[in-house]
This record gives C-alpha cells, structure tokens and sequence, in this order.
C-alpha cells in the first residue's frame, strides 16, 4: 500500500511556504519567477496526490494543463525581464516604482 | 504503525522525494548566485518527478522532466546569462524593516493552516465522499492512455485553448524581446 495522501500534502504545504516566502522577500525579478514555480509544482504535487486518493484521472489532466500555462508564463515573463533589464539594466522589482504614487 | 502498514519502497520514495524538492526549494531561497539557484530549482523539479512516479503519475513525471527541467530551467539559464546577473545581485539588503519577519509570520501561518485543516478532516477538501469507487489512475503505458483520453475528451475545450494561449506567449515573448529597429531609423531621419 502507498504511503498515506496526507505525507504528500503536507509536502506540498511545506514547498508552497517555502517559494511563497521567497516571493515575499526576494528583489529579483529571476528569483522571483523561480519562486513562483516553486509555488506551481507544490499545487502540482497536491493535484497529483488528490488524482491518486479520489481515483480520478482528471486531477492529472489539471496538471498538464498548469504546465502548459506555467511554460507561456516564463516565456512571456522572461520576455519582460529582458525588455525591463535592456531598459534599467537591472531585474531588480524595487527599481520599478515609476508608477507609484 | 506507520512502518508496518506500508511498504517500504514507497516510504523510501517519498523520502527520497521529501529530500529532494526541501533541498531544491530552499537552495533557490538560500543561493546568492542565480545560476545556483536555477541549478536548486532543477532538483527540486527533479523530486517533483520522482513523487509523480510514485503515485503512479508517469506520464506527467516525463513531461515534467522534458518541460520543466528541459525548457523553462533551460530557458531562466539563458536568460540570466544572457544579462549577465549572474553575480550582480545584491540579496541581502532589506530595504523595508521586519519584511522577512513578517513574510515569515505569514508563511508559518500559511503552513499550519494547511497542515490543521488536514489533520481536522478525512483530506484537506472535507470531502470523504467523493467517487473513490472509480478504478485506481494506472501507473505506466496505461496511465499515458488514461490522460490522453482525458484530455482528448473531458478537457478538449482547455486543450484547444492553450493551443491559443502558446500561440499568443510565443508572440508575445517575440514582440517583447524584438528590438525596436525601425523607431531608431526613424530617428535618425
């Protein structure tokens, strides 16, 4: 018998708090987005351990499609990182306070 | 109770899971050098990979090593090598007071919510009741099938839809990343 759901949820909890802390503190953009993957695979990990309990195949079909959705979101995020860098020369999000009021 | 219940190359799985995605994650958090932390980031996608194997994922462990680790890792890599802030970072100043204290607050309570709500309830959505009468997900060849046919028919609709959305990132990161040539030339004339 596998082990029991809750051992991967509670790593999955575990791996959500450690990228949301690092979203939280981090100034680089890189990091930043790094973080946030960090986020999408603990989600992952919970979706992939909710389709084993429940025995339904969807919850691995929800996982395919973050993946996609997570690859568009580097590509254009990344996209913006290069454009703000050729314009700042820095990823740092604090330098971005221009439309602060 | 626990050790006897269940049987030792799972617990040995996720263990090896467990180890793998804590030191990744925290490696991405604790490595001043964005190459590392890139580096960190692919073992914990790595042990991501080996808890979908053990849960019988194997089709999304592929993908998640083909598109994760493959791609997008592949893709950060190039792009911070390709601005070359690869030691530029400044990590360790804090310009607002008590951030980290209260990011770690707020984690710590993240966390012990999660972890409370599981241990009050059967799983974390309450729900004791839902459809465990289905067949178990199958592991292997079988589970390519069963996600192919779930994508393909239950999910046809989202898939065509992130056929669009692909469309629009590579677009998009293209239109971002282009140099703008043509306002130049017409600032010269």
């Amino acid at each position: 018998m596998n082990v029991p759901a809750a051992w991967y949820l509670v790593l999955a909890a575990v791996l959500f708090g450690i990228g949301s802390f690092g979203l939280l503190t981090r100034r680089s953009a890189l990091i930043i987005f790094m973080c946030l993957e960090l986020l999408l695979n603990a989600v992952n990990l919970t979706f992939v351990t909710f389709a084993r309990t429940l025995r339904d195949i969807g919850g691995q079909a929800a996982v395919f499609f973050v993946m996609v959705v997570a690859a568009a979101e580097v590509t254009v995020g990344l996209g913006i990182v290069v454009t703000v860098f050729r314009r700042r020369s820095s990823t740092s999000v604090d330098e971005l306070s221009e439309m602060k009021g | 109770m626990i050790g006897a219940a269940y049987a030792i190359p799972d617990i040995l799985a996720f263990v090896v899971a467990a180890l793998m995605i804590l030191a990744g994650a925290i490696g991405v958090l604790a490595v001043r050098n964005p190459v590392h932390a890139a580096l960190s980031l692919i073992l914990t996608l790595f042990g991501v990979a080996v808890a979908f194997v053990a849960q019988s994922a194997d089709f999304l462990a592929v993908v998640q090593i083909i598109v994760y680790a493959g791609a997008i890792v592949v893709l950060f890599l190039f792009v911070i090598m390709f601005l070359g802030v690869d030691r530029t970072d400044p990590v360790r100043v804090e310009p607002l007071v008590g951030q980290r204290a209260l990011a770690g607050v707020g984690v710590v309570v993240t966390i012990g919510g999660l972890v409370a709500l599981l241990a009050s309830s059967h799983w974390v959505t309450g729900a004791i009741a839902v459809s465990t009468s289905g067949h178990p997900t199958p592991g292997g060849a079988g589970n390519v099938r069963a996600v192919g046919t779930a994508v393909f028919t239950t999910y046809l609709f989202a898939f065509e839809a992130t056929a669009a959305l692909l469309i629009i990132a590579v677009v998009g990161a293209v239109l971002l990343a282009r140099r703008e040539r043509r306002m130049d030339r017409e600032g010269e004339a």
